[in-house]
């Protein structure tokens, strides 16, 4: 079984989900059904933490079948996602976090410093942790270095829906993991998604896509397609790329071996 | 550690493997922007062959983007042959009846000088035989504490050592550990190496390991071509431990090796394959395909012509004017080398001969001084 393992639990669908900018909660909880996702993030932000019957919350937390991911949008550095994480845990009884950690609020683009740093503590104090973050390779060997659980790069910044506009990183963090690589913001299209899965990326996490989407539901069925095609099509192993050499015959570098 | 890995790595399923690739693989392969362990035992494997002009120019153009025209120049300098293991292809072997050195002090200060004389040498390569009752890590941290008024990057070949003792010597400044692991067959090994320390398998095989544990910066492995007649799966078994190293000490730089045995002139160790200088363009074509930025070094096992024409198509290292004899450059010019020296040319033929190619020897390629926080002295 080609099953993904994070943080101890085994996952068999490779497309997580966002909970944000869905037009209502009605309609996100039958996108998520629709996606048989089993991670779902949501902001914490968003949720009334001491409210049981929260509508966010109920649609996803009564789904035996999907782990709840909590993240720490809004939190401008690591002592308040800290804080947060702390609080998350205790609220909705799970170490899985979501770090995410923007100070801008215009390209919510992922602060470096901060989230290793909140990483590091985090993982000493037992959570499960899964950074967003900067598509940069080195970061990324010394986020799974501090214990991270997964990694999670941007594709293109959150809500642009542009794909991977970080594929060469992407690429190079793939080569070099030695912890899940979950593709995370900037999915725009089935397409991204599949070609993120074929590069060999363990999962991608896509939002907006789905949500402001004509018909969510439908475009959440098309990202759980395109997630399953892609990571077929890398399992198979892609076929060749003719190769070209330009070699020329009248010169050849190798006659004096002859 | 490397040993639980090669554990499950089957040697005889690997050959047949080797051998059942085709020419769609070798193709496959050589479209590939990132290679894999699969697509580089097809680029060693004998449906290669035919591809090697091709594999040359990817091979070339792969070199030139991560270091562009030069080669890195290096020095060895035996220092013991002083030595308690019992290689049976090896001329310090403990029954081989002949002299035995361990430098002084004095003696290793008086051979730095003299290879400065030589050329602009920076990068020197310290060696020793096995023997730590009379040549421990402390004789080697001497050793390594005399060069750094002469030497800009250290690097040292002797047996493999715990991790605490190359961090210590990383604290003497040394940058670079090579240490081949001659065959990686491990039920063959003993034959080879029957006694001492040198006979246990998985302490060698782990060494690099504990040398990337120590923090050590650079590490050089390397196959003995002669010993098993399945060179290509012995290869492999390096490819695999390449990947293995650089996944899991990922700020560590690497080096690999094929030096080759040629047959024994007297009643010597007879190698048991000889690779001939095809074989081994098309595995060093192989290697660089496989790793971008591995250094692939030759040593002056090599004649002279393939060292010149392959440092245009792969080879990023190179060594010049070669003793393979403890003070071969000051103190005992006479003695007992190692191996044969093929390319007998002086540094600055090779320097010449090397610029004539489009080519910039580069010696200096470290500063001390990035590793002053870490210096004992």
């Amino acid at each position: 079984m080609d099953n993904l393992i994070i943080g101890g639990k085994e996952f068999s669908s490779r497309l997580f989900l966002g909970t944000g900018k869905f037009s209502d909660n009605r309609l996100m909880a039958e996108a998520i059904k629709a996606s048989e996702s089993q991670m779902v993030t949501v902001a914490m932000k968003r949720v009334e933490l001491h409210d049981e019957s929260d509508d966010l919350l109920n649609n996803i937390v009564k789904d035996k079948t999907i782990q709840l991911l909590p993240n720490t949008s809004g939190v401008r550095n690591a002592e308040e996602a800290i804080f947060a994480a702390q609080m998350s845990r205790e609220a909705f009884g799970t170490n899985f976090l979501k770090l995410e950690i923007h100070p801008d609020p215009r390209y919510l683009l992922p602060d470096t410093v901060e989230t290793l740093k909140a990483t590091e503590e985090l993982v000493k104090q037992g959570f499960v942790v899964l950074p967003y973050c900067q598509a940069d390779p080195v970061l990324c060997k010394q986020l799974s270095e501090a214990g991270a659980a997964a990694v999670m790069p941007l594709g293109a910044p959150i809500g642009t829906n542009r794909g991977l506009r970080t594929v060469d990183f992407l690429k190079i963090i793939i080569e070099e993991a030695t912890v899940p690589v979950v593709v995370d913001a900037g999915i725009g299209a089935p397409s991204h998604a599949a070609w993120a899965m074929e590069l060999g990326a363990s999962a991608c996490l896509v939002n907006t896509a789905i949500a402001v989407a004509n018909d969510p539901v439908k475009m959440a069925i098309a990202f759980k397609k395109a997630v399953q095609a892609g990571r077929e099509a890398f399992l198979a192993g892609l076929g060749e790329v003719s190769f070209d050499s330009k070699a020329s015959a009248s010169s050849p570098l190798t006659s004096f071996l002859n | 550690m490397f040993y639980d890995e090669i554990q499950k790595i089957s040697w005889d399923e690997t050959t047949e493997k080797i051998y059942s690739k085709t020419e769609t693989d070798v193709k496959r392969a050589l479209g590939k922007q990132r290679c894999d362990i699969d697509d580089f035992m097809a680029m060693i494997s004998p449906a290669a062959a035919p591809f090697l002009e091709q594999m040359a120019f990817l091979s070339r153009k792969y070199t030139m983007e991560r270091f562009g025209k030069t080669v890195s120049m290096f020095i060895p300098l035996y220092i013991t042959n002083s030595c308690t293991n019992s290689c049976v292809y090896c001329g310090f072997h403990i029954q081989n009846k002949m002299a035995r050195t361990i430098l002084t002090e004095e003696q290793i200060e008086n051979e730095y000088k003299a290879i400065k004389k030589i050329a602009p040498f920076e990068n020197i390569l310290l060696v020793t035989g096995e023997n730590p009752a009379k040549a421990d890590v402390n004789y080697i941290a001497r050793a390594l504490d005399i060069a750094k008024p002469y030497f800009s990057n250290l690097k040292i070949e002797v047996m493999p050592l715990s991790t605490e003792d190359y961090e210590m010597l990383t604290h003497h400044g040394m940058n670079g550990v090579i240490c081949f692991q001659e065959t990686y067959n491990e039920k063959n090994y003993k034959l080879y190496h029957p006694k001492g320390m040198k006979s246990k398998f998985d302490w060698r095989v782990n060494g690099f390991d504990r040398m990337g544990m120590a923090g050590v910066h650079s590490i050089g492995m390397g196959v003995l071509i002669g010993l098993e007649k399945e060179f290509r799966t012995d290869i492999t078994m390096m490819a695999y431990h390449l990947r293995y190293l650089e996944k899991h000490y990922w700020k560590t730089k690497y080096s690999v090796n094929f030096p080759r045995m040629r047959p024994a002139e007297n009643e010597g160790f007879q190698p048991n394959v000889i690779m001939t200088d095809k074989q081994l363009a098309q595995v060093t074509f192989a290697m660089r395909i496989f790793d971008h930025d591995v250094d692939i070094s030759y040593s002056t096992r090599e004649p002279a012509n393939i060292r010149d024409n392959m440092a245009r198509l792969g080879v990023t290292t190179m060594s010049a004017q070669s003793k393979t004899n403890p003070g071969g450059y000051y103190t005992y010019p006479q003695a007992l080398d190692q191996f044969t020296v093929n390319d007998e040319r002086k540094a600055q033929e090779i320097i010449s001969s090397l610029k004539s190619l489009g080519l910039e020897p580069v010696w200096k390629d470290w500063d001390a001084c990035f590793d002053h926080e870490k210096m004992a002295v």
